[in-house]
């Protein structure tokens, strides 16, 4: 029963790191810019149609078609960004939503063309297949690689922000943009790369993705639940409120269907109401 | 109330409309399809579409001496208004002598009221509850029903020497079908469920499920999910806690195994038993022809089973057309469908006089290695399987 306990608790943990992986970027950009960008999801989307492609068109590894998925969510949204979503910066959040969801129908319907409307499938490497036992206990091995994946990735980012350079001029541009631009910060350009930092997260998620919930057209509509949940719950701007609230996310999903199957999978909107009940600006939200 | 009878009213004249028009529309058969084209079931529309035009294609749009015209409305999903709507809209404002389509039981259920009134032939080209075929008496299905399938596959299941199951099956109408008749089936030959579960309908992970089945150390597995993202999701998680076969038996319809869900199984795949109405590999001139001409129609897509109820869907209208000699009304058409059989690339099928639902053989398949490729290899055939349900109430 314990060991049982151990499992489930270990698989509702790798999947609340993917959803890490796939929402920490909008909790960077809606936290820190201000931008409510539900295209979040499509951003993921594109990240697995790329290593679809880079896998079964270029025969590229697995392994190095994750940052492959990075790079072009990433470059993508830069365009998108200079063009497009700049313009919005100072709208009215109800603008910001409209534009953004019109996206995920032009993004979903842009997918559905050039690869149909049916799944992707891709073949994982065999390291990454079946199961990896620890006494007695059954680790999937993909999970394992999920997790050390999202760790790495949430050390990053709390470096990278926290005590780096660039990180010092991110949050200052979003503090106060007027005096961090008359102190000489290319603020349009950090703005860029922070968005374009975000989009590819959101891009490495949707890639992880495939391999656990699949990928098809309406990829950027489904998780978009669940992703907002995380950055509702966990906070805005907040990596570490992002992180708990994924795996606690995670944990509560998979271990709600485990011990409470009829309800399982209402579950987590309980603990979303509840959590935003006692603290409405979630769980690391400053304001 | 009122609103009802404007509705009703308004039809009615239209009706009347549409009756005088008729003469204007001589020479031409019109066929409405009402499906998802877009949407999270997008892709059934566009594989049952592409099964109707393959079917056009190979016969030519032209039927005892009347030309075939095809009006496509979008219903963008599960939604009985919506499909209703554009019934009424086919029939009134189109004029059309036949609806068909229908990938999803409410679209069905939404526009077998509209049939009714207008006399309507209706071609249930997918929608797979028992019930619809009872909702008008001008409805003919030329899919599958879920009971169909897997009463047979239960009592099949049990035959085999398989003694204890645990069911998981997808939390919505279809499922509960699925579940019900699968455990009817199985405990009428002496087989016992220990288990019963229902995941959500759109569930993306499903450890914490097949965790509840390790624990129950069954012998067989039974799954019935929709197609999709969750085939492939399911059979990994299963291989991920080292459920699969020979150690444990996995059971499921179709969906389970096809053929992009299997490309991301992989080696997880091997072994699994499914019952299906269509299998793509098997072996038969007909099936073989028709499955070279989808592939060149869609460009290397393999047809599924939404493909082929869109196929026989059209055999049924053409063939139907060819016996009252173009005699398109309602009531000229329904006669002469029911009883009707015909051998389609799926197999040997027949419209039950009575229901006007499909009757036709169950395939059981078992995912095997052929030519270093996995793939369903049929194992066994149960004949002219009825659905069970109708008639008993």
């Amino acid at each position: 029963m314990i060991g049982n306990l151990a499992v489930v608790l270990f698989d509702g943990f790798a999947f609340g790191m993917l959803l890490f992986v796939l929402s920490v970027g909008l909790s960077v950009t809606l936290g820190l810019m201000n931008f409510t960008n539900l295209a979040h999801g499509a951003f993921g989307m594109l990240g697995g149609y790329a290593v679809v492609v880079a896998m079964r068109d270029l025969d590229i590894p697995f392994l190095l078609s994750l940052p492959l998925a990075f790079l072009v969510a990433g470059l993508v949204s830069v365009v998108f960004e200079r063009t497009i979503f700049r313009r919005l910066y100072r709208a009215g959040e109800l603008n910001q939503v409209l534009l953004t969801i019109g996206l995920v129908f032009v993004a979903a319907a842009t997918m559905a063309y050039f690869f149909g409307t049916g799944q992707q499938p891709i073949a994982l490497p065999a390291y990454l297949q079946g199961y990896v036992e620890l006494g007695g206990l059954r680790f999937g091995a993909y999970r394992i690689f999920l997790v050390v994946v999202a760790l790495v990735i949430a050390g990053l980012l709390v470096f990278g922000l926290e005590h780096t350079r660039f990180g010092a001029r991110v949050r200052a541009a979003v503090d106060n943009q007027r005096v961090a631009q008359g102190l000489g910060l290319n603020v349009d350009a950090i703005f860029a790369v922070t968005f374009a930092l975000g989009s590819g997260l959101a891009g490495l998620g949707g890639a992880l993705a495939i391999e656990i919930v699949g990928l098809d057209p309406s990829f950027g509509f489904h998780y978009l639940v669940y992703v907002l949940i995380v950055v509702a719950v966990g906070g805005l701007g907040s990596i570490g409120g992002s992180f708990v609230a994924a795996a606690l996310l995670g944990i509560f999903d998979v271990g709600g269907k485990y011990f409470v199957p009829d309800m399982g999978a209402f579950l987590i909107y309980l603990f979303m109401v509840v959590i935003l009940f006692v603290r409405p600006v979630g769980l690391f939200g400053k304001r | 109330m009122l609103k009802k009878t404007a509705a009703a009213l308004a039809l009615g004249f239209s009706l009347a409309a549409a009756l005088s028009s008729t003469a204007l529309a001589e020479g031409t058969v019109k066929i409405g399809l009402i499906m998802p084209y877009s949407g999270p079931f997008a892709d059934a529309g566009a594989q049952m579409q592409a099964g109707i035009d393959l079917y056009v294609k190979e016969h030519g749009d032209e039927v005892a001496g009347k030309k075939i015209v095809l009006i496509k409305k979008d219903t963008g999903g599960p939604n009985p208004d919506v499909a209703k709507r554009l019934a009424q809209e086919l029939v009134v404002r189109d004029h059309v002598d036949v609806l068909a389509g229908f990938a999803l039981t409410p679209e069905a259920l939404g526009a077998a009221p509209v049939a009714t009134e207008a006399k309507k032939l209706m071609v249930d080209m997918n929608a797979a509850t028992s019930i619809i075929t009872e909702k008008s008496p001008y409805i003919v299905r030329t899919s599958v029903t879920i009971p169909q399938i897997n009463y047979a596959f239960g009592k099949w299941a049990a035959d085999q020497g398989i003694k204890h199951a645990y069911t998981l099956v997808a939390d919505y109408g279809p499922g509960h079908d699925a579940e019900s008749s699968f455990a009817k089936g199985f405990k009428e030959k002496g087989g016992e469920i220990v288990g019963a579960d229902h995941s959500p309908v759109a569930n993306p992970d499903f450890s914490a499920y097949v965790q509840r089945i390790k624990d129950a150390k069954p012998e067989a597995v039974y799954i019935f999910i929709p197609g999709g993202s969750q085939p492939a999701a399911i059979g990994k998680a299963l291989a991920d806690k080292g459920l699969t076969p020979p150690n444990t038996k996995l059971l499921g319809q179709g969906e389970l195994t096809m053929p992009d869900a299997m490309e991301s199984l992989g080696k997880n795949a091997d072994g699994i038993i499914t019952a299906f109405h269509y299998t793509l590999e098997r072996k038969d001139p007909l099936n073989q022809k028709f499955v070279a001409g989808y592939k060149n129609l869609t460009k290397g897509r393999e047809p599924d089973l939404f493909s082929i109820g869109g196929y026989d869907g059209m055999h049924l209208i053409y063939a139907a057309l060819k016996k009252t000699k173009g005699d398109a009304s309602g009531d000229a058409l329904i006669k002469v469908a029911k009883g009707m059989s015909w051998e389609s690339p799926r197999g040997p099928i027949t419209i039950d006089p009575e229901t006007r639902d499909i009757v036709q053989n169950v395939y059981i398949r078992k995912v095997e290695k052929v030519d270093g490729k996995l793939q369903n290899v049929i194992i066994d055939t149960i004949k002219d399987v009825k659905d069970p349900l109708h008639g008993a109430k």
